[in-house]
């Protein structure tokens, strides 16, 4: 293939997949939300659910975006320093986001900051927002594509720590967050938490954690135990889907954790909603793919 | 059974719905919010709808031209925005209009329950993150006004048909379904906090 069909290629199969990840959640979603679904007790929960459960059947079958909010684009980018498009990613992955937005559709959601205009492609300064991952002697190339909506990204909150707060301290901002925030960003919810030393790498880590599948947990005993005990402590709140009350309130935390300097813990909470439209796609050298969240998808 | 509310919506339709409880619309609802409320109250600019019995919807939907014919809109997309955003307005925006139905997403506070209060209306949640669902009860988009504010704050006018479901958070008795759970909900943080704490001494 020549090197410029290869990159239209690359360009389109991304661009088809950022549509996708707005009409389907990702497997481990679905699973999780008809398993709240099938435990919830009390009856208008279970409603707000199966209405839910409605909808993303009705944007499969419509081919629309599940919900209005398409939020603003954001990728995980894992590339091999053998991957033969490496050097044109960047620019690949902004006119994936282009094609995606008059394609798919999705709503226009990047607004340039101080000239305050929304550019109407959901490209713009740094957007989509992308964070690097180098992975020596590699030749694929590992994408997590995330739509980061209004009203889930509104709680997004940090707080550096001192020592003497602890953990308490850190636990108390998580649950302090779900009820006054939490409950408007469309429960239940995937609760993403970063623990470290600075304030930017909490936040990065927090976000990281919501790349997760739902139901994983961290490497660390003490940590996956916190997970636990976290969403037990937030599920005895008993949010329920939409904050209008339930069973539980959570999909699940999920912690990413990091060394930190003696002085000081910082942690940072970033939340994802019920529709959260998370996707992760690998492409070998020949540009071959397959979906980890999507699974047997066909671009 | 379902509980359906037909437009113009009187003040005894209203007279048995309590908060909590799942309703649906038959008849017309239109998108309304942050900018078209501003004009009506700040600006003092008329409603170009008459909404008098009618429904309001906090949304900014996605619209399509309907392909090969003049001025007909197709609903692809319509999902609730935060309702909080209209609570410095609604009070004067019930009481002008003569509204009966507020739909959108999250909690209103005090000043919307005097208006629901005072003037019989109600505010219904419809569930957030749904915007395929509620697109596909609109029957027909009859005609949009304020066509100058863009696709999201352009009054919508909709036909629709079994338009929910809606969970009712302020009654027409100023009874707010988020305020008495939030009242609720921190008393249950407090407790799970005292059992996390003694579980997360980590450093020693
Ligand atoms: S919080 Fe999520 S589900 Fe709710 S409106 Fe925003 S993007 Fe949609």
């Amino acid at each position: 293939m020549e090197n410029k069909d290869a990159l239209d290629l690359l360009t389109g199969q991304i661009a088809k997949f950022v549509g996708l990840v707005g009409k389907r959640l990702p497997d481990d979603v679905t699973a999780k939300l008809k398993e709240l679904s099938e435990g919830e007790e009390m009856p208008m929960a279970k409603m707000i659910y199966e209405s839910m459960e409605k909808n993303q059947r009705a944007a499969e079958e419509l081919n629309r975006p599940s919900c209005q909010d398409t939020g603003l684009i954001q990728m995980f980018v894992r590339v091999g320093t053998k991957f033969p498009y490496i050097d044109s990613l960047k620019p690949v992955l902004k006119d994936a986001v282009f094609i995606a937005t008059k394609e798919a559709p999705l709503r226009h959601n990047t607004v340039e900051t101080f000239d305050e205009v929304n550019t109407g492609t959901n490209v713009g300064t740094d957007s989509p927002w992308l964070y690097w991952d180098i992975i020596p002697n590699s030749d694929k190339l590992e994408l997590d594509v995330y739509m980061a909506g209004g009203g889930c990204s509104l709680p997004g909150q940090g707080k550096t720590l001192m020592p003497g707060e602890g953990y308490e301290g850190v636990v108390k901002v998580v649950l302090d967050l779900m009820t006054s925030y939490g409950l408007n960003a469309c429960p239940p919810l995937l609760v993403g938490v970063g623990i470290g030393t600075s304030i930017d790498s909490a936040a990065f880590m927090a976000k990281k954690a919501l790349m997760r599948p739902v139901g994983s947990h961290n490497s660390n005993p003490k940590a996956a135990d916190l997970e636990d005990e976290l969403t037990k402590a937030i599920d005895s709140i008993g949010l329920g889907p939409q904050g209008l009350r339930g069973t539980k309130s959570v999909m699940g935390v999920n912690i990413v954790n990091s060394a930190r300097h003696p002085s000081v813990i910082s942690c940072a909470v970033n939340i994802g909603c019920w529709s959260h439209r998370r996707g992760t796609i690998t492409f070998n050298s020949d540009l071959s793919y397959e979906s980890s969240t999507h699974k047997g998808v066909e671009l | 059974m379902k509980k359906i509310l037909t437009t113009p919506i009187s003040d005894e339709d209203l007279k048995d719905i309590k908060i909590g409880d799942v309703i649906y619309l038959n008849g017309h609802i239109v998108t309304c919010r942050d900018v078209a409320h501003r004009r009506l109250i700040e600006l003092n600019r008329e409603l170009p709808v008459d909404i008098k019995g009618g429904a309001i919807f906090h949304a900014g939907p996605i619209v399509r031209k309907v392909e090969g014919e003049e001025d007909k809109f197709e609903m692809v997309s319509i999902g609730p925005t935060t309702s909080m955003r209209m609570e410095k307005f609604e009070k004067e925006f019930i009481e002008q209009t003569g509204v009966k139905l507020i739909v959108g997403k999250g909690g209103m506070g005090a000043n919307t329950e005097a208006g629901c209060k005072e003037n019989k209306a109600i505010h219904c949640v419809f569930p957030a993150g749904c915007a395929v669902l509620a697109a596909t009860c609109v029957e027909e988009i009859e005609d949009a006004q304020w066509r100058d504010l863009g696709m999201p704050e352009t009054l919508w006018v909709c036909r629709v048909k079994e338009f929910g479901p809606l969970i009712v958070s302020i009654d027409a008795e100023g009874n707010n379904i988020f305020e008495q759970n939030k009242v609720e909900f921190n008393k249950r943080k407090d407790a799970a906090l005292e059992g996390l704490y003694p579980k997360v001494k980590y450093i020693k």
